[in-house]
């Protein structure tokens, strides 16, 4: 059926699937863009985007029913009344776990993905980032450099909006960046404090985000909400939604398919590539065939991989790509949940206006220049000074009008900065199928096998102690540390398990992300990492599937694909 | 604690959407408790004055005026786990018999000046045991109703508006504003 034929197939709608949709739609590809979950149109469905906090029943706690359908989700924060709906139903799409190593695992199944629902945060990767693996004997080199990736940084950044400001600094390369937010008062003189201690070898400055400071087309701009999590009415912050989505529409060249599970790439033994796809239409049960030139995974890393562990397995038993032995493999995650807060004097007749959805960042500075520790790699940490609300303790006081009226004011000042942490790709740490229990649609699911080393658990020790020494020379006090422990996938940065790399043998795509076994099947979603960085991921998932695409175009162009 | 600094920073690095984030309550596992406990009309009623008692008028609405009662019925009902719902159950009695024994009159026909001197009495005793308290022990009734009755009463509307300052689209971010002892806290 000619209907049933496009130049290009795009599985997956979140940050990459947006992405590789806009770039090739606007390339003149005819490109089918397949989403496993239901619709979400920019602002008309964002039901609770303009809700106040007393229009929901239960101001935004979550009921005992709502941690019975989410057993996963309410392990940590992203269970509330406010953003329910917004991840995945656990109980028609389960996965299991290796005894004694949880793995947590947030997902956002709807048109857009966890572009709706992520943290925003901006950076680009250091050129050390892409050489460690290959100079520390790692999993494997990366095969492609900083300078590969540099002019598709600047592509994105210019596209999404990314607010910032710029530091010069090797570790935490500048982009192209809107006006910055402003650090606050206290945050500013923190910052200045670290600048003299440190000798101008560690940093505190506003933390890169896609919210925008200034216009774009179609996009308002920040309003100071800090509700993006219930998507946004002013196109305030980068999602498929507000940005990628519009554009590859614009096109006329787009068709979005909703309730669309890919179950698997369909595979032509004769020509060694990938011929389309076959999807199960999540409202009826149904089985169609979609056929293209080129196939973009973008399904979330984890789903990413399981779609290859799951397509042409006549030919490879492990699935398209495991004749590396490598697929499924080096899963990461960005651990964090450890660092330290304190308090600040000398600011009771300071406070700030609006909600501002960013904190501060501190960039890596272990294991650069000449520090040497005792585990590889590093760590930055996100944080943030705040005076307390009505939340806060008065020890002294009981009940009555006075604790209210006391509580009505702003508290004391305090400040908190957090770890992120670069997980290393170990082959041990893997997702296979399991094919005993199956989702609601028949499928195999995936069975976590993952946990953090000892690299990470003496990263931590760092992450804590280095947390408090900054704020104790910046002049905090009460200065506490902290480790309210950390299971993977809790950082919600799945990456690895289909890495890029300079062989076949030893990963399962090339430095274009084309799937060695099948040359038009590209995979760029955080399932291509070959290692992890400490820096938030997404902004080089976009930077990957915007290279990769293009590179794509220009193959099909010449008749190589 | 931990978590509570935690969660305090994942509030402002996600996107705010954990409403009073910073206060914690106690027990939201679900479990397998007993029969379901149901609260009445005539809860509601005295949970409304236990509230107003916690939080009365002052130049800002009283507890009362957000409708305390029916919140903490409401979120007991639906949030909490069995084990937690039966100490809020309980409390309701042996607050009043606290009342009896103290100004031998029942909670609801106590003065306003007799249920505060009461609420003052059981909040010192409240602290101490949870103070003391070990990590399996059940919770304090009463810590849950100051708890609900602070949190119930800032995120209401008139709590958050009149209260607190609620703007709820600023526009723009000012990390320099002058403040003086007395301006309230922006609510959000």
């Amino acid at each position: 059926m000619a209907d049933n034929n496009y130049d290009a197939i795009v599985v997956g709608s979140g940050i990459s699937g947006g992405w590789a949709a806009k770039e090739l739609t606007e390339k003149g590809l005819k490109v089918l863009m397949l989403e496993r979950g239901r619709d979400i149109e920019h602002i008309k469905d964002y039901v609770n985007a303009n809700k106040e906090p007393w229009d929901y029943p239960h101001r935004g706690r979550p009921t005992q029913q709502m941690k019975l359908d989410y057993p996963v989700l309410k392990r940590d924060y992203p269970l509330n009344e406010q953003t329910l709906g917004m991840w995945a139903n656990e109980k028609d799409n389960p996965y299991t776990e290796e005894k004694g190593k949880p793995f947590a695992w947030f997902r956002g199944y709807h048109v857009g993905g966890r572009s709706l629902l992520w943290g925003r945060q901006s950076y680009r990767w250091n050129k050390w980032d892409f050489e460690a693996n290959g100079k520390e004997g790692i999993a494997v080199d990366w095969p492609i450099r900083y300078n590969d990736l540099a002019p598709w940084y600047s592509h994105v950044e210019k596209y999404i909006g990314v607010q910032g400001s710029k530091h010069g600094l090797d570790v935490l390369p500048d982009g192209e960046f809107m006006p910055a937010m402003d650090l606050n008062c206290v945050e500013k003189d923190v910052a200045a404090r670290l600048q003299t201690y440190y000798k101008g070898l560690r940093h505190l400055f506003i933390g890169r985000s896609a919210n925008i400071t200034q216009p774009l087309p179609n996009r308002v701009g920040c309003q100071y909400r800090d509700k993006c999590w219930l998507g946004c009415s002013f196109g305030g912050y980068f999602s498929t939604q507000s940005s990628t989505l519009p554009a590859a529409k614009a096109t006329g060249n787009l068709t979005l398919r909703p309730f669309s599970i890919v179950s698997k790439i369909l595979y032509d033994k004769d020509k060694k590539k990938a011929s389309g796809v076959e999807i199960i239409d999540a409202t009826d049960n149904k089985t169609y065939t979609y056929n293209a030139k080129i196939i973009f995974v973008c399904a979330s890393a984890f789903n990413s991989t399981w779609l290859l562990m799951n397509s042409a397995t006549d030919i490879w038993p492990g699935g398209l790509g495991s004749s590396s032995g490598e697929l499924g493999h080096n899963a990461m995650d960005h651990h964090f949940r450890c660092g330290a807060s304190g308090n600040v004097e000398g600011f009771d007749d300071k406070y700030y206006f609006g909600r501002r959805p960013t904190g501060f960042y501190v960039p890596r500075f272990r294991n650069i220049y000449d520090d040497k520790r005792d585990y590889l790699r590093g760590f930055g940490y996100q944080g943030g000074a705040n005076r307390q609300g009505w939340g806060r303790e008065i020890a002294e006081m009981s009940i009555g009008g006075n604790l209210k009226d006391a509580l009505s004011e702003p508290g004391p000042w305090t400040i908190g900065m957090l770890g992120f942490g670069e997980m290393l790709p170990d082959h041990s740490n893997t997702i296979s199928l399991n094919k005993d229990l199956k989702d609601k649609w028949g499928l195999p699911t995936l069975h976590m096998n993952i946990e953090i080393k000892d690299n990470e658990k003496k990263m931590r020790k760092d992450m804590m102690q280095d947390a408090k020494e900054m704020l104790e020379a910046a002049g905090i006090k009460d200065v506490r540390d902290w480790d309210s422990g950390y299971e993977p996938g809790m950082g919600i940065h799945e990456m690895g398990t289909a890495r890029m790399g300079r062989e076949a043998k030893t990963s399962v795509l090339n430095g274009n992300n084309q799937v060695w076994d099948a040359p038009n099947v590209f995979v760029t979603d955080g399932a291509c990492m070959t290692s992890a960085s400490c820096v938030n991921p997404s902004l080089t998932y976009m930077a990957l599937t915007a290279r990769a695409a293009s590179f794509a175009v220009s193959e099909l162009k010449k008749g190589n694909l | 604690m931990e978590r509570r600094e935690l969660l305090k920073l994942m509030l402002v690095l996600t996107g705010g959407t954990m409403i009073g984030g910073e206060l914690l309550m106690s027990g939201c596992k679900p479990g397998s408790g007993s029969g379901p406990i149901a609260l009445t009309d005539a809860d509601t009623a005295f949970l409304d004055e236990v509230g107003e008692t916690i939080f009365p008028k002052t130049t800002s609405p009283g507890a009362k005026e957000t409708g305390i009662g029916k919140l903490m019925r409401t979120i007991v009902t639906d949030c909490y786990e069995e084990k937690d719902k039966a100490i809020f159950a309980a409390g309701l009695k042996q607050l009043n018999e606290a009342c009896v024994k103290m100004h031998n009159t029942d909670f609801m026909k106590a003065t306003p000046e007799q249920r505060t001197s009461l609420l003052t009495s059981i909040d010192a005793e409240a602290k101490t045991y949870m103070k003391n308290k070990k990590k399996e022990d059940p919770n304090h009734y009463f810590t849950m109703y100051k708890q609900l009755t602070i949190w119930g009463y800032f995120t209401s509307e008139a709590g958050a508006t009149k209260a607190l300052r609620y703007i709820s689209v600023p526009g723009k971010y000012d990390g320099n504003l002058d403040y003086k002892k007395g301006d309230k806290a922006y609510s959000g």
